[in-house]
């Protein structure tokens, strides 16, 4: 059984290389950010564990505001990490099969963990379970290292951190630069963009992401057969 | 700043509206069933959409009536789109965006 074991995390880490790098990075931004706004680093190793999700506790820096309201805490989170449930889809057998480790699986979903579960098949003589496991455990460990690491730089480096949130908005840049190339059409960020826009200037700066949220699911919605029409065109065009 | 026992309840929330969305299909769709064509839908297009709320939501403190009239965070972005379309790097961009960014809010403006 154990060595078992030791196959499948020999098969799993050359798989998981290529998030060391990003998770460090990401994860110590996230700590250094925790603790400009003045939380002591334990408080990084914990959300790193517990909540798991780059872009979800980078906002949750930005929410923890005294009087906030854990209603809207929880509705921006679920709405900032829908895209989660649409992995689940494509997730809901090889999940279901894994019988004691699913629910650690379910928890561990990140955009990574996901990616690299889709491209990377175990090897024939290693069990599949305990390779899928080692890949989203490993992924883990490599975020509560990097959030933990940022927490200590961030309480031992005492420089100026003026304008370090900064790192959020240029995140989030590259994200749509890298989505604008690959997707197919524009119409979405488009849409996310407008509406927002809009709805910060009616709701101020305070109070607009809940509406933004519902008025981005609308605009979608209305504009669903347009982007589907777009979809199957270009389809067309690539058939021919 | 807040007391532990807040910051522990915040982070259990936190932590429970992600976990929702991860556990979510598990308990909605049972296997074997069919998923609805329009959750299809808003799966492909949400995460783009909401990037762009995110950036939003980033700047949504900047003043443009008043000085500097968001002139670092432009700078900054334009800085780090630009790099990120030349070279592609996610840890190049956001590096070099931030430094920018702070060197241009504590020193220059």
């Amino acid at each position: 059984m154990k060595s078992e074991l030791q196959k499948s995390l020999k098969a799993a880490f050359p798989k998981t290389i290529p998030i060391i790098t990003g998770y460090l990075f990401l994860g110590s931004g996230f700590g250094i950010l925790l603790s400009a706004a003045g939380y002591p680093w334990y408080w990084t190793t914990v959300m790193a564990v517990f909540i798991y999700a780059g872009i979800g506790q980078y906002v949750a820096v930005n929410m923890l505001v005294p009087g906030l309201s854990l209603i809207n805490v929880f509705i921006v989170q679920f709405t900032l990490n829908a895209r989660h449930i649409f992995y689940g889809i494509s997730m809901l057998e090889r999940f279901n099969a894994m019988g004691k480790l699913r629910p650690y699986m379910i928890f561990t979903m990140t955009d990574e963990t996901f990616a690299l579960l889709c491209s990377a098949k175990a090897p024939k003589n290693v069990d599949k379970k305990w390779f899928d496991f080692f890949i989203a455990f490993l992924d883990h460990i490599y975020w509560i290292c990097g959030c933990t690491l940022g927490g200590v730089i961030g309480a031992l480096l005492r420089f100026d951190t003026t304008g370090i949130d900064f790192i959020m908005t240029s995140l989030f840049v590259t994200i749509i630069i890298d989505q604008w190339k690959d997707a197919k059409d524009h119409l979405p960020v488009i849409i996310g963009g407008v509406t927002s826009l809009i709805c910060l200037l009616i709701f101020g700066a305070d109070r607009f992401i809940i509406p933004a949220l519902l008025a981005l699911t609308a605009g979608l919605l209305i504009f669903r057969g347009k982007m589907e029409q777009n979809a199957a065109e270009k389809e067309e065009a690539h058939a021919e | 700043m807040l007391s532990n026992t807040a910051i522990i309840i915040y982070i259990l929330v936190t932590a429970a509206g992600v976990f929702a969305t991860r556990v979510f299909s598990f308990l909605l769709f049972p296997a074997g069933r069919q998923t609805p064509r329009v959750i299809l839908f808003l799966g492909n297009a949400l995460p783009c959409a909401l990037m762009a709320l995110l950036v939003v939501y980033c700047l949504k403190n900047v003043s443009i009536p008043t000085y500097p009239h968001g002139l670092p965070e432009l700078i900054a972005i334009a800085v780090t789109a630009g790099l990120h379309l030349w070279k592609r790097s996610t840890l190049l961009s956001i590096s070099v965006g931030t430094v920018l960014y702070m060197v241009l809010v504590q020193m220059v403006f």
